[in-house]
């Protein structure tokens, strides 16, 4: 009996080890079988698109058509909602464990590039010469990446409520200067029609704060870092353009043009008649075109001194330097680059095609379709975001410091501390050389 | 109180003596053999990451990068307490810790003594009180988030009662208090639980004396209650205190530091500046201050709670 009991006690002990333990193998077995295809002609894709149906399934498509145009390779799509996909990527590049193929957010290119994570797409220039510039993912001479679309930022409201208040439709060519966009806003908020003048969905979180904001310091004429040798932001973040900027930005809160923090979904506000001009990403048009049909118009953002500036490049694809069968993942590159289906995702996604080609297959953006002014955006206004191994922590430090300058801090002391935070990371990394 | 000491004491003896010592040998392999998977469990998960955080926070490790770390002795602290964040941080994270302490143990004990009579339907109460425990605190603090907004749950009611309420949130005034409010409203259950259980070691028969000695209601709650919960008061006081300066999830998820740093915390900057700057060894360095904080404090309520015991 006592004997029993003791051998029970090691069995459940014994049992309580094994556990953790074997739910440990568990866990590593599932992330090594998704390491890039070493076995027999498998090649792993990761997306950060599993919470976006549309760019699924369109992904899935070429995956399937791959698959099926040859037999010397499988390429096996994974998944991942988009919060926890750079993590992830982080992750199984710290334990050698990325998948053959990936897709990357634009700005991170050039860090992973550097990293070490990324590998050169070799033999394609030909094809890439006819994406649009601001898809492809460049660092240090080589292209790392390929996207299949580009957003473009712009500034939705509707013709009757310009036109109610005797406000100018701008165009590509003249587009609203500061004043005439500050006097327009000013009529809009004394109307008392609006809630909001101006929504600038501040409520966004993550990459939207440098993407959507940083143009506008563009516009003033200052950046995030001077572009020349990328090694400092002194002057460029600081400067008296820059300066100019974060005033104008914290008084459009003061002045009552903005909201501080905009509603949970800014373009629900806009079609529900709360803001009179909404801010956003060309993602919209869909939403706010079915409310309000051909009344809707999709203006080019301010010249705040410098010219319009919108952000460009977005979510990319690229193939990672562990990948076992590199000439396998090219393959697959090559033939995921073709016109069709750059056509088919940009269609899906309701986003901007990256190729002329292309852009003649997705409606609207034919020629003098409806969608066509946002290509012309792309291609006039677009500005990358700093092509540096730095940028991940220049846009982290300039979302603090944008949120903080919204909430009235002293615009140049923060600026300032921005500045000295993004040196001081460049320096400590060998300014990325 | 001593009768109940001694009778403890002998029914220790007793359990003791029944255990036969033919067999302590392999108890003690058992004894190993249990602690083996909770030893390898700190080991891998505290201790090592304890051991790396001194060593990377004397180092410009990064997340992401091809070079490998250098040493560069203190820099990592000369940057950090030249960090204005970093003030503020701790800042808020002692006001968030001493504010919270008092008053989720003070609420915490206000439920279980409400609780702890004896009617129809008090379970039902006490599950009430228990569900903020077992939601997760993400979801409890994206409800709030909406409960907070300017024209939110909240300002709605105090307009009843024509108060205009402030942008909770938004506001650096309001911020941190909105925060604190919140988190104790989540956490209060889990030691009204306990609280619970030590007003029920209480035995009945002490309650009956005083009352026989012509207590009232206050005189039993400060002479039978209060030395009675002594045991419970100082785990309440440490766990409490622990939780508090780990504060992140919630500031995470509504306010991400802001508006101002006016609810940034250690834990958070720590986060953020591992995570999304990839400065590991900057990190660890705010990890490390974090420790010794943590450290000093429990050192303190060790010493003052140890005092009480020995008396």
């Amino acid at each position: 009996m006592k004997l029993t009991s003791t051998t029970t006690r090691v069995a459940v002990g014994l049992l309580a080890v094994a556990l953790p333990l074997s739910m440990a193998a568990c866990t590593k077995g599932g992330s090594s079988s998704s390491s890039g295809g070493a076995g027999g002609g498998e090649l792993t894709m990761w997306t950060h698109n599993a919470g976006n149906k549309g760019e699924l399934a369109a992904i899935t498509q070429i995956v399937n058509d791959y698959n099926k145009s040859q037999s010397k390779y499988k390429v096996k799509i994974q998944a991942f909602p988009q919060d926890s996909y750079n993590q992830s990527v982080v992750a199984a590049a710290a334990s050698k464990k990325l998948p053959c193929i990936l897709d990357i957010d634009g700005p991170n290119v050039p860090n992973w590039a550097w990293a070490g994570y990324l590998a050169p797409l070799e033999g394609l220039d030909g094809t890439l010469s006819k994406f649009l510039p601001s898809v492809l993912g460049k660092y240090d001479g080589k292209t790392y990446s390929y996207g299949y679309y580009d957003v473009a930022l712009v500034m939705v409201t509707r013709k009757t409520i310009l036109d109610k208040y005797g406000i100018r439709v701008p165009t590509v060519d003249q587009p609203w200067t500061k004043d005439e966009f500050t006097a327009a806003l000013k009529k809009l908020k004394a109307s008392g029609d609006f809630q909001n003048p101006l929504d600038i969905a501040t409520s966004f979180t993550g990459e939207w704060w440098p993407y959507a904001y940083s143009p506008m310091l563009q516009s003033f004429g200052g950046d995030l870092i001077n572009r020349n040798d990328y090694k400092s932001a002194e002057g460029a973040l600081n400067g008296p353009k820059a300066v100019e900027w974060a005033k104008w930005f914290r008084g459009l809160v003061t002045d009552g043009l903005v909201p501080l923090k905009s509603g949970a979904d800014p373009a629900k506000d806009f079609i529900n008649g709360k803001t009179a001009i909404l801010y956003n990403g060309t993602w919209t048009a869909v939403d706010t075109r079915k409310a309000f049909g051909k009344d809707t118009l999709f203006l080019p953002p301010p010249d705040l001194g410098n010219g319009p500036k919108i952000g460009g490049g977005s979510w990319q694809w690229g193939i990672s330097q562990n990948c076992s069968d590199q000439a396998g993942a090219l393959d697959y590159m090559k033939f995921a680059a073709q016109d069709k289906y750059v056509a088919s995702v940009a269609r899906d996604t309701n986003n901007i095609p990256a190729t002329d080609a292309a852009a003649a297959e997705v409606k609207g953006y034919e020629q003098g379709g409806e969608n066509q002014l946002f290509l012309e955006y792309a291609k006039k206004f677009a500005v990358l975001r700093p092509v540096t191994p730095g940028y991940p922590f220049i846009a982290t430090e300039f979302t603090k410091t944008a949120q903080d300058i919204l909430n009235g801090a002293d615009p140049k002391q923060a600026l300032d501390q921005a500045v000295k935070n993004i040196d001081a990371n460049q320096k400590s990394n060998g300014y990325f050389q | 109180m001593t009768t109940i000491t001694v009778a403890e004491d002998a029914s220790a003896v007793t359990t003791r003596k029944s255990v036969p010592p033919k067999g302590s040998r392999s108890s003690t392999t058992t004894a190993l053999l249990m602690l083996l998977p909770a030893a390898v469990l700190l080991i891998t998960f505290l201790l090592v990451p304890i051991g790396l955080t001194f060593g990377l926070a004397f180092t410009n490790a990064r997340l992401i990068s091809p070079r490998p770390a250098e040493f560069v002795g203190v820099d990592n602290f000369v940057r950090l307490f030249d960090d204005e964040t970093f003030w503020k941080s701790l800042r808020n994270t002692i006001i968030f810790a001493a504010v919270i302490v008092p008053v989720q143990s003070a609420c915490a004990l206000g439920l279980a003594l409400l609780v702890n009579v004896k009617m129809r339907g008090v379970n039902f109460f006490r599950t009430v009180y228990f569900l903020p425990v077992v939601t997760s605190m993400v979801v409890v603090s994206m409800l709030w988030l909406f409960m907070y907004q300017k024209n939110g749950l909240i300002n709605q009611v105090l307009l009843k009662f024509g108060i205009a309420g402030p942008d909770w949130l938004g506001d650096p005034k309001t911020a941190l208090i909105a925060i604190i409010l919140m988190s104790a409203w989540q956490a209060m259950g889990f030691h009204m639980v306990i609280w619970l259980s030590g007003l029920q070691t209480i035995p009945g028969d002490l309650y009956e004396a005083a009352e026989l000695d012509g207590a009232g209601t206050w005189q039993k709650f400060r002479y039978v209650t209060w030395p009675g919960l002594r045991q419970t008061r100082t785990f309440i006081l440490i766990t409490i205190t622990i939780s508090a300066f780990a504060l992140f999830t919630q500031v995470n998820i509504m306010t991400q530091g802001g508006p101002l740093d006016s609810t940034s915390t250690l834990v958070l900057m720590a986060v953020r500046t591992g995570f999304q700057q990839q400065q590991t060894g900057y990190a660890s360095a705010i990890s490390l201050a974090f420790f010794v904080l943590v450290l000093a404090v429990t050192l303190v309520q060790r010493y003052y709670t140890r005092d009480k015991d020995v008396a």
